[in-house]
């Protein structure tokens, strides 16, 4: 395992990657290394977080990344709440300052929050004046553990980050997992490519440091990694594409298309998969395929995130 | 700095007495005016300077090291009442006003009910009574503000409307509008356009841009008003009705009403301070105090805002005062109402971050915020000429402060100006030679 100079993360929550420096990605894909081998144990459990109790605060529909940080929190021995609701705080009834409230006042250490909106879970932090925040994906904004269950898939499969080519084919408008796979690869320098539709493609992307590309040949051409997002098949109604078949023929990944990309390139997706739509199952099920990889590394990250940002790693670096 | 003199002109001197504000520095563009001076006052009005027996029992107030302008007079604001009267009312929002050196104010009729019939506009009025500045009603286009029939312009301007505006929305149809722009030509009332094509803007919570890119929130493009001024901007051309462009924010619609300027269409607009200073950079932590609609642009958009402004293309500088309370904007970013309270932050924004740096005189401020907006609004003000109207104010240009929500006289607190520094203070409001406003407690220098 690498080394690394740090030994604990600067920052108290994780809102996004965007503001998180090399050496803290670093320090936590080293540590979710380390938790690799823990879920390999027949006792898959460690008392890293005995004691501490977490909230996982579901304001919007999930099952993957909800199962995913659950299993991390018992495995780490911590106590766990959950709270689902669907639908705005408003419609809902209580604010979520009102929210942020109630969980101070049952002293709860950190929070795990999935939202709607853009935005919420720096709002709940602003709110809270103990608890850690973990965002658990935030509208179209950042979903920084997934961000970082890719990069340690991405790492595991090839090696390094540095210098990759990683081709982001689909929705990137409305997608969290491109915004926080962007900020965490760029900063561990790798080169990424956004491809898709105009109209799903956000204006000036290429400030964050993307090459961006319409065409799906020129995105797979020579990539490393190509990483194919989840189409939302209500786009259709608000014209972003003007059909699901369209959409495949140009930018579907079957195994004819996956051979302009490196003979060993890896093939992800942030799941659950519209199966014949953005991805052809011969190559969702090929020896290609990493998905099943992200979902593994997907609780020993947000095992790692939970042991740093609850007081690990300061008496005891992994 | 501090005046002498008696609280109240309407006490000592009465509002009949006579009164003078002296050694102060008169800027007063309308006169082509600037220069140390003693300003006299009578029954309310400005008056020449009377002869010396009767000079002597004058009140007096000194102005000296302070300027003495001409009232502000406020071309948009959202007094919110009646309906909203939890986030403002004419009484709150004329002291607010007065606090901010603004003697005159247009007030929106986005209110519930909407202000669209003569009675609504007779309300206002009456609960304008005795405010601290003077409330000067702008009435809807359409009925309920829906776009569909034409409100009764003879009946509304009668019972004292300036102008029409179906405030916060664009009229769908453009027949309507044109019919609008028609009709409302026998009362030479301008029309308001709040310019923004609902299709393009929906959903949208900031200017679209790298920002909004950044950040994952929908964004609200430039194209969303610039496509409906060019359409409106066409049918006040067409129609040779007068229109009046509201809060602009993009460059691109700057460009559209100059050019239709030079065309000789019947226009005039206006820009905010806030879409004069602040960018969408400055959303990056998603304080809902920044969510404003239109939304705050690129910076881009402001240097052509400002471009406009000092070339004349932009005439006036309005307020766009808009209360939201603090549940209204304490949550989620997209779920928060747009809007930004403006009137007691306006002249000292303006001042600090437009005259002080040099990129517009203090001359053509004070034309922008007083002397443009009155006569687009064809009301009395905008001057210390002689014969005129008593508003004025007293502004003490080296005076600084820390805008500080809490202090403010307006019932709500959401200004995107909150922790800045700013410089110019207004120190006494004077409205129809009574004083509206006095600043309490002034630290010394």
């Amino acid at each position: 395992m690498a080394k690394n100079r740090l030994r604990a993360l600067r920052h108290r929550h994780l809102i996004g990657l965007e503001d998180y420096s090399r050496e803290e990605i670093g320090l936590i894909l080293d540590t979710a290394d380390s938790f690799k081998e823990v879920i390999r144990r027949p006792i898959r459990k460690v008392p890293a977080l005995r004691g501490k109790n977490v909230v996982n605060l579901f304001f919007e529909s999930s099952t993957r990344t909800r199962l995913s940080f659950e299993l991390a929190e018992k495995q780490l021995s911590a106590d766990t709440l959950n709270f689902t609701s669907t639908g705005s705080s408003v419609s809902k009834g209580e604010s979520l300052s009102d929210t942020a409230r109630n969980i101070e006042a049952m002293q709860v250490d950190c929070v795990v929050v999935r939202h709607a909106a853009a935005g919420a879970p720096l709002f709940l932090s602003q709110c809270l004046s103990s608890a850690v925040v973990i965002n658990a994906g935030d509208g179209a904004h950042e979903h920084p553990t997934q961000g970082l269950l890719d990069l340690l898939t991405m790492r595991d499969a090839l090696g390094r980050l540095e210098g990759l080519k990683v081709a982001l084919i689909g929705d990137i408008a409305h997608s969290r997992v491109a915004r926080s796979n962007i900020w965490g690869l760029r900063e561990m320098g790798a080169d990424v490519v956004v491809c898709g539709p105009p109209t799903l493609i956000p204006v000036d992307i290429e400030e964050m440091g993307v090459e961006v590309c319409y065409r799906l040949a020129d995105a797979l051409r020579g990539a490393d990694v190509v990483y194919a997002l989840r189409i939302q098949l209500e786009r259709q109604q608000e014209a972003f594409f003007p059909s699901q078949r369209e959409y495949t023929r140009l930018f579907g990944i079957d195994p004819e298309r996956l051979e302009l990309a490196k003979p060993d390139a890896i093939v992800m997706h942030p799941g659950p998969i519209n199966r014949g739509v953005e991805l052809d199952s011969r190559v969702a099920d090929s020896g290609r395929s990493v998905i099943l990889d992200q979902v593994t590394n997907g609780v020993a990250v947000r095992m790692a995130v939970l042991y740093l940002l609850n007081g690990g790693g300061e008496r005891d670096a992994a | 700095m501090r005046p002498d003199g008696p609280d109240t002109l309407g006490g000592a001197a009465g509002a009949t007495g006579l009164a003078v504000i002296r050694n102060g520095r008169i800027v007063d563009p309308a006169c082509s005016r600037d220069e140390q001076g003693d300003l006299w006052m009578r029954g309310g009005r400005i008056v020449d300077r009377p002869a010396d027996d009767e000079a002597k029992s004058a009140a007096v107030i000194d102005a000296a090291g302070l300027l003495v302008l001409p009232g502000l007079v406020d071309l948009h604001a959202h007094l919110c009442e009646p309906g909203f009267e939890y986030r403002e009312t004419v009484e709150s929002g004329a002291l607010a006003a007065a606090a901010g050196g603004i003697t005159a104010v247009a007030c929106m009729p986005d209110t519930d009910p909407v202000i669209d019939d003569g009675p609504t506009v007779e309300f206002i009025r009456e609960r304008a009574e005795g405010a601290a500045s003077k409330i000067h009603p702008i009435a809807a286009i359409t009925a309920g503000r829906r776009g569909e029939r034409l409100t009764e312009a003879g009946e509304l301007a009668e019972a004292g409307a300036v102008a029409l505006s179906d405030a916060g929305r664009s009229i769908g149809n453009p027949a309507i509008l044109r019919r609008a722009l028609e009709y409302s030509r026998m009362f030479d009332l301008p029309i308001f356009v709040h310019c923004e094509d609902p299709s393009l803007s929906a959903g949208g919570h900031m200017h679209e841009g790298s920002h909004a890119t950044r950040l994952g929130l929908k964004g609200i493009p430039s194209i969303a008003e610039e496509t409906v001024a060019a359409r409106d901007l066409m049918l006040a051309e067409w129609t040779g009705g007068r229109i009046h462009v509201t809060h602009a924010s993009t460059a691109v619609t700057v460009e559209l009403i100059r050019s239709a300027k030079q065309r000789g269409v019947r226009v005039t607009a206006d820009a905010s301070p806030h879409h004069l200073v602040l960018t969408d950079e400055s959303l990056s932590t998603y304080d809902t105090h920044l969510k404003i609609n239109p939304p705050l642009r690129s910076k881009a958009d402001v240097d052509g805002l400002r471009a406009g402004l000092a070339d004349g293309t932009i005439d006036a500088v309005a307020s766009d005062h808009t209360p939201r309370s603090v549940d209204e904007k304490n949550t989620e970013f997209q779920e928060a109402l747009p809007g930004a309270t403006g009137l007691e932050t306006m002249l000292a924004v303006v001042f600090t971050e437009l005259v002080r740096p040099g990129l517009l005189s203090l001359g053509d401020a004070v034309k922008a915020m007083s002397t443009s907006p009155a006569g687009i609004l064809g009301v009395e003000g905008g001057s210390l000429a002689s014969g005129g109207p008593a508003d004025l104010l007293l502004f003490d240009p080296d005076g600084t402060w820390t805008v500080d929500a809490a202090s403010f006289k307006s019932r709500s607190a959401n200004s995107p100006f909150t922790g800045r520094a700013l410089e110019g203070r207004v120190i006494m409001t004077i409205v129809g030679g009574r004083v509206s406003y006095r600043r309490d407690a002034p630290e010394s220098p």
